[in-house]
């Protein structure tokens, strides 16, 4: 049976980050389009998560595990890792709690794939200098009144986040606004101006209990620092 | 092995089957001896006999879930959801629907005669449970030799049937669709349903369940009884835009308690043409059933134990959100469990302003959803297997 080829560039993107037979959960996964792809493609056990009605009833009607939900107050209901990998595609910046959200994904997953519009493209910047007000660009087309992007962050910042949090980046692919598709880390242009999408697949990194010689700080196994 | 026999009846239009010696005990620890389903079947059976689907009615439901009622001379009470082309397709799937025990569309209930007896049951009935009525149906599909459902389906008390199923048959049972239903009856819920039985009770041609003897029917007590129930099943919204203060058949007030307004004319009319087709006994015994209904507490643990059992069934799980007898928080009290622990699980919640009913109402997303995941998961598993 042929593959299921995806509408969306980072679509083929996010299935490549992923082994065969996996268990995904894909967060704010609309009419389901993305893991019936995954399911097909990679005999994956998929399960998603969507807001509207509208676009759960489709996924459902697809023969999809789909819960019509608010992932900010529904995901607690998952196990800890229950799944190999969770997918937030596009939706980081739309959440209230990001960084919360963030812990969520690592707690439900074993890895977490997160896609995001970078905000410090240089065209949104060029926009930001010239112009003096807030940017709309093809990937970021609202305006500020009713954007549904209430955390505007860039690549730079992620990452920061990611080693403030003790998140490994395991992998991390840029997108070009042409679509070009690049390696963050091996990229010889800056990434954070070049980088119109990034897509980071994430985990937590297996420390070895280590004790501090100073404090009664210890490194655990899958979490940041515990008492 | 009990002595089954499986009849048509022409009169009524629907199908019986008889169980003799099938000493069926019940949850409350009663046994019944011999016992008999009225059930309708829509479609056919495949070769494979890997297409059927049991329709569980609510309350007041019956075996006429679509087609022509005799009793009521209308159509079937899910007559917009199953038939041919309709959303559960009868071209495509086999559909079963029985009347539950203690029912009064011709199972054994408080209305039935009692075994190799003259006499009615009246209120000798034993209690009888949701787990009861799963289990008189398990018997009717052994009898009817079908192995394992496509899916289970139902609403309101129809949605604990439903879970009842896949608590107790999990491997006889691909599929369940529940909607409008909770783990367990909440209290509010039980409250209304007191209301209702004590209005029965209370009405003096009841004779403590004894009406039929002495040539009665405790009309207005049954008919209080619906008119409350019918009320839970609305919502605010509903009733305000069908009805709000309009007078009936009048143009001003009358100063007295005539049915001024048009609502009170409304549940008057509902009350009166239920007891028409509805036993009381039977009323009293089947909302004791749903009262009981309780697994709030096991639902997890039984889960874990079916799932070391590699079972598989996918759930879907519906509400609305006008519903305020099973609202979305309880039935999401069950999606939460199957999350939790890695399920096979779908959940939707339909804006509707109809409340509880809108299940049997007209709701194109109820429609649409139920008729894709019959279509889509049939074909992913008969795909395997």
């Amino acid at each position: 049976m042929n593959n299921l080829r995806s509408i969306r560039k980072d679509w083929d993107l996010i299935e490549s980050l992923i082994k065969d037979n996996s268990r995904i959960l894909d967060i704010g996964c609309g009419e389901g389009d993305l893991i019936q792809q995954l399911e097909k493609n990679l005999t994956a056990k998929v399960h998603g998560i969507e807001k509207s009605g509208e676009l759960a009833l489709k996924g459902i009607a697809k023969g999809l595990n789909v819960t019509h939900g608010d992932a900010e107050k529904d995901l607690l209901q998952y196990s800890n890792h229950s799944f190999d990998y969770v997918i937030l595609s596009q939706t980081l910046q739309a959440m209230i709690e990001p960084k919360k959200i963030l812990k969520e994904l690592l707690r439900i997953g074993s890895k977490a794939i997160v896609s995001f519009p970078n905000f410090g493209h240089w065209k949104i910047r060029l926009q930001l200098l010239f112009n003096g007000k807030m940017p709309i660009t093809e990937g970021l087309p609202y305006s500020w009144y009713d954007t549904p992007n209430i955390h505007f962050f860039t690549l730079k910042d992620f990452q920061n986040l990611c080693s403030e949090m003790n998140i490994v980046i395991e992998n991390s692919i840029g997108l070009t606004n042409t679509g070009k598709q690049f390696s963050i880390n091996g990229s010889l242009l800056p990434a954070n101006i070049i980088t119109n999408e990034a897509i980071f697949l994430l985990s937590y990194r297996d420390f070895e209990p280590i004790k501090l010689k100073s404090t009664n700080k210890i490194f655990n196994k899958n979490s940041a620092i515990v008492n | 092995m009990s002595n089954i026999e499986l009849i048509n009846d022409k009169n009524l239009d629907c199908s019986f089957a008889i169980f003799k010696d099938a000493n069926l005990t019940l949850a409350s620890g009663s046994i019944l001896k011999n016992f008999k389903l009225a059930y309708k079947t829509f479609g056919s059976l495949n070769k494979n006999k890997s297409n059927a689907i049991l329709v569980c009615h609510a309350l007041t439901g019956d075996q006429y879930v679509s087609g022509h009622n005799p009793i009521t001379g209308k159509d079937g009470w899910w007559s917009r959801m199953v038939g041919p082309n309709k959303p559960i397709d009868t071209n495509r799937f086999f559909v079963i629907c029985s009347n539950v025990l203690g029912g009064c569309a011709g199972s054994t209930g408080p209305k039935e005669t009692k075994e190799n007896e003259q006499n009615i049951y009246g209120r000798d009935f034993p209690s009888v449970t949701i787990k009861d009525m799963v289990s008189a149906q398990v018997k009717l599909l052994d009898a009817l030799k079908i192995p394992q459902l496509f899916s289970v389906v139902g609403g309101s008390m129809g949605a604990m049937q439903a879970l009842q199923w896949s608590i107790d048959f999990p491997n006889r049972v691909q599929s369940i669709i529940h909607i409008a239903g909770a783990l367990k009856h909440s209290a509010q819920n039980i409250a209304f349903h007191e209301v209702g039985r004590q209005a029965i009770m209370n009405d003096p041609n009841w004779h403590k369940g004894n009406y039929t003897e002495n040539n009665a029917i405790p009309e207005r007590g049954l008919s209080v009884a619906r008119m409350i129930a019918h009320i839970t099943y609305l919502s605010e919204d509903a009733m305000h835009r069908k009805f709000g203060r309009k007078l009936q058949s009048r143009d001003i007030i009358s100063f007295g308690f005539d049915a001024d307004f048009q609502i009170e004319s409304y549940l008057r009319y509902q009350g009166r043409s239920f007891v028409e087709r509805f036993d009381a006994n039977s009323y009293l015994y089947l909302t004791r059933a749903m009262d009981y209904f309780d697994h709030s507490e096991s639902y997890r643990k039984t889960l874990e134990f079916v799932n070391n059992q590699k079972n598989n069934i996918k759930y879907l799980v519906i509400s609305f959100t006008s519903d305020w007898l099973f609202p979305t928080k309880e039935n999401k009290e069950i999606v939460e469990i199957l999350n939790s622990l890695s399920r096979n699980v779908s959940f939707l919640e339909i804006d509707t302003d109809k409340g509880h009913d809108s299940f049997l109402l007209d709701e194109p997303e109820l429609d649409y959803v139920i008729k894709g995941f019959f279509n889509s998961n049939y074909g992913k598993i008969n795909e395997q297997s």
